[in-house]
């Protein structure tokens, strides 16, 4: 067994920060739409309206079966037939990543405003809001305070979830890692540096979302 | 829309028909074998996590977070390049060449290992969840820790964490899907290997798609069965029907 080289992470580190950077890109789109598209999602699950209702728990429930890297190439083939051009790799990860994402969102988001009680709705029915207005200023800002555990969970397992944009060939935190592998030939000490970053960044953030729980239990 | 020429036919003419069904009996296997070993292993760290001796515990904590916190294929990646060189040479060398099928038996590590972290949470989960009356009453009947555990908590944890666990094995089938990255010919290996092969990327991720759908309905029917099964008349019953 040769002996371990760890200058290979300095000698890379720019182009692994490149990486990294768009790792945390793709983790902000994904986040941020899959929870817009989710809440969307979500409220549907919820409507008493069948042609509503119907798609919307039929698209979480196809989603939620499938594995993320099949999602993954599901749009790398489709988004360029339906934008009639090729688009690159980072914006059909972005859609895969924020339609798949945004059926997982949509299961919390649902829980979330059943956790709300009833009487809410009722209350601002009664002083003269209607059901959007209801949903805008009453239901959903107090369903998402709810949520914040569970959304801050789903975050983290969103921002781990973005390396298996690695099979299309997005140049993101993983696929930099291998691709300098490749070349040096540091397996060890690649591997277990992306790891570590990932283990740093994903334990801050379960430990910040255990905190506010653990805040909320008091309250 | 750019033009695609859909020819069906390709998921079951030869060999691509056969691909695919290649594809799903190395996934049912890499799934169900994975699943025992970390259910096994889940179960055992998860009850470190709760034991009175505090090493365990500290040992039962610092594995769930290491291996929930890191992303899976990362995880793979490390176990298939990174790992046999920190191995002794001859282990090395018999892992890449001696060993036929090494990365599928390189998967079945990783992917036990992370799922036993997962399982290992709500199995503790669960157990927290039970009576400290019921520890107090065994240990006063005579029964050891180990006792106590193994005919007391144990099973009556595993009853409460059914519902999590389904989801679990779910997600264990869905993972398997990350063996293609280190060359396992699963199914969506076999879907994309046919894309390239034909360029009917539609036609073979659909037949890929259809493969799981059919896996996890097969899941969700078997757990489902399971549970009933398992289930203690009057005393746990799950909150609210699905």
């Amino acid at each position: 067994m040769d002996g371990y080289d760890w200058q290979v992470i300095p000698n890379n580190l720019q182009f692994l920060m490149h990486g990294l950077f768009t790792t945390f890109q793709l983790a902000l789109v994904a986040i941020s739409g899959g929870l817009l598209l989710g809440i969307l999602v979500g409220m549907a699950r919820l409507s008493s309206i069948r042609i509503i209702y119907y798609p919307a728990t039929a698209f979480v429930n196809v989603m939620r079966s499938l594995p993320l890297i099949l999602v993954i190439f599901w749009f790398y083939f489709l988004v360029p037939l339906m934008a009639g051009r090729p688009m690159g790799d980072f914006f059909s990860a972005c859609v895969a990543f924020v339609v798949f994402e945004a059926a997982y969102f949509a299961e919390i988001v649902r829980a979330g405003i059943q956790s709300i009680s009833t009487g809410q709705m009722q209350a601002a029915y009664s002083t003269g809001f209607n059901y959007r207005d209801t949903m805008r200023y009453i239901i959903i800002p107090q369903a998402l305070r709810n949520m914040v555990p569970s959304l801050l969970t789903q975050a983290v397992v969103v921002f781990q979830d973005t390396s298996l944009a690695y099979v299309i060939g997005l140049k993101e935190f993983l696929r930099s890692a291998s691709i300098v592998d490749a070349r040096e030939m540091r397996s060890v000490e690649l591997y277990a540096f992306v790891g570590a970053v990932y283990f740093l960044i994903c334990f801050a953030m379960s430990k910040f979302s255990k905190k506010l729980e653990a805040k909320r239990g008091h309250a | 829309m750019l033009s695609y020429n859909f020819n069906w036919s390709i998921i079951w003419t030869a060999p691509y028909g056969q691909w695919m069904l290649e594809g799903l009996w190395v996934t049912i296997r890499l799934g169900l074998i994975c699943w025992f070993i970390a259910l096994a292993l889940g179960i055992i760290i998860g009850t470190f996590r709760v034991t009175p001796f505090r090493p365990l515990r500290v040992f039962g904590a610092v594995y769930t977070e290491i291996f929930r916190d890191i992303p899976l294929l990362v995880q793979l990646f490390f176990w298939y390049f990174a790992a046999p060189s920190i191995l002794p040479k001859s282990i090395e060398m018999w892992l890449y060449r001696g060993l036929p099928n090494s990365e599928f038996w390189i998967v079945v590590v990783g992917l036990s290992i992370y799922t036993s972290s997962r399982i290992a949470e709500h199995i503790r989960a669960g157990m927290q969840s039970i009576s400290q009356d019921q520890y107090h009453a065994a240990l006063s009947t005579g029964f050891t820790h180990f006792q106590t555990y193994r005919y007391i908590i144990i099973p009556y944890a595993v009853r409460i964490m059914m519902p999590p666990l389904t989801a679990e094995c779910l997600t264990v089938f869905k993972n398997t899907a990350l063996a293609m990255t280190v060359g396992v010919l699963e199914t969506t290996f076999m879907s994309q290997q046919i894309e390239a092969y034909t360029f009917q990327g539609i036609e073979a991720t659909t037949a890929a798609s259809l493969i799981y759908m059919g896996i996890s309905l097969s899941v969700v029917l078997i757990m489902g069965f399971v549970e009933r099964r398992l289930a203690v008349p009057g005393l746990i019953t799950r909150a609210g029907g699905r």
